[in-house]
C-alpha cells in the first residue's frame, strides 16, 4: 500500500509534457514495430507470387478458393477495422462504458473472422489439400496462417484491454496501450486487404 | 477536417466522420473488387488491373483515415517516411523476386 502511493506521487512528479511525450514515442515505436512486421509479409507475398504456380499436380488456387467465404471473411475483418476506431473516438470523449462496449465488438467481430478461417483450413486439409500438398498450399497456408496468427493474438490483446480498462479506467497507462493496438488492428486489416487481392482474387481469375 | 489533426501530442487523432468515410470507400472498393472477378465478364487484364488498383487506394485509405498516417517533420516523428521507407524495402523484394524467378524458370524452360 505504501510503496503504491509513493509510486503514485512519482508518476505526478513527471506529469506534464514529458508524460505525454512518452505516450507519443511509445505510439511511433510501435509503428516503427508494424512497418518490420510489414517487411514479414513483404517475404511471404513475395514467396507466394514465385510458388502460386507450383502446384505439383495438386489442386489449383481455381480450384479451391470461394470467394462468397472470403467475401464475409472480409466484412468481418473491415467492420472490425471500423469498431475499434468507434472505441478510440470514445476513449477520446473519455467514456469508459463506451470504449469497453466497441472493445467487445470488435473482439466479436474479429473472432468471426478466425473461426471462419479456422473452418476453412480444416475444410482444405480434410479434403487432403493440407501445406504438404504443393509448394502452392506451403506458400498460402504460410501467408494466410500468419496473419491469422496476428489476428489471434490482436484478439488475445483486446481481452487483456478490456479487463485492464474495466479495472483501471482510462489513463495515463491504459490510453497509449489502446492507441498501439488501434494501429495493430488496423495494419492486420490493410494485410487482409492484400491478402484477399493478390491471393483469393487474383488467383480465382 | 480541423478536428483530425488538433493534438500534437499523438494521443487524439480522427472523427466520427473520418472514420464513417473510411469504411463507406472501404466497403465499396471490396465490392467493386470482388465484383469484378466474381462475375468474370471482363478480360484477364482489365480485370487484374481493377483488383490491383482498388487494394493500392483501399490501401491508402485505411492508412490515412484509420491509421492517420502522418508525414510531419516537428517533433522528429514521421510515421509516412518509415512507411515509405519500407514500402521500397518490399517493393525491392516482392518485385525482385517476382522478377529473377520469372526470368529463372524462363531460362529453364
Amino acid at each position: 500500500m505504501a510503496t503504491d502511493t509513493i509510486k503514485q506521487h512519482d508518476a505526478h512528479a513527471h506529469d506534464g509534457h514529458e508524460h505525454h511525450d512518452a505516450g507519443a514515442m511509445k505510439i511511433f515505436g510501435f509503428w516503427i514495430y508494424l512497418m518490420s512486421d510489414l517487411v514479414i509479409f513483404g517475404t511471404l507475398f513475395a514467396t507466394f507470387g514465385v510458388l502460386a504456380n507450383a502446384t505439383a499436380g495438386g489442386p489449383t488456387s481455381q480450384e479451391i478458393f470461394e470467394l462468397p467465404f472470403v467475401l464475409v471473411e472480409t466484412f468481418l475483418l473491415l467492420i472490425s477495422s471500423f469498431t475499434f476506431g468507434l472505441a478510440v473516438l470514445a476513449q477520446n470523449a473519455g467514456d469508459r462504458g463506451a470504449v469497453l462496449k466497441w472493445l467487445a465488438v470488435t473482439f466479436l467481430l474479429g473472432f468471426g473472422f478466425v473461426a471462419m478461417e479456422v473452418y476453412e483450413f480444416h475444410n482444405l486439409i480434410a479434403e487432403g489439400y493440407g501445406p504438404d500438398r504443393s509448394a502452392f498450399l506451403s506458400a498460402f497456408f504460410t501467408l494466410v496462417g500468419t496473419h491469422g496468427l496476428h489476428v489471434t493474438f490482436g484478439l488475445i490483446w483486446i481481452a487483456i484491454m478490456f479487463f485492464q480498462i474495466s479495472k483501471r479506467g482510462l489513463d495515463s497507462v491504459t490510453k497509449p496501450r489502446m492507441l498501439c493496438l488501434s494501429l495493430f488492428w488496423h495494419f492486420l486489416d490493410i494485410v487482409w486487404i492484400c491478402v484477399f487481392s493478390f491471393v483469393y482474387l487474383i488467383g480465382a481469375m | 477536417m480541423n478536428d483530425s489533426h488538433t493534438s500534437h501530442d499523438g494521443t487524439s487523432h480522427g472523427s466520427h466522420k473520418s472514420y464513417t468515410v473510411g469504411l463507406i470507400l472501404s466497403i465499396a472498393l471490396t465490392l467493386v473488387a470482388f465484383g469484378v472477378v466474381m462475375l468474370g465478364k471482363f478480360s484477364i487484364l482489365a480485370t487484374a488491373i481493377t483488383v490491383i488498383v482498388t487494394a493500392v487506394v483501399q490501401v491508402l485509405v485505411q492508412l490515412i483515415l484509420f491509421m492517420h498516417l502522418e508525414f510531419r517533420t516537428q517533433q522528429g516523428r514521421e510515421s509516412g517516411g518509415f512507411f515509405v521507407f519500407t514500402a521500397v524495402i518490399i517493393g525491392l523484394i516482392v518485385g525482385g523476386s517476382l522478377w529473377i524467378m520469372h526470368h529463372l524458370r524462363l531460362n529453364l524452360m
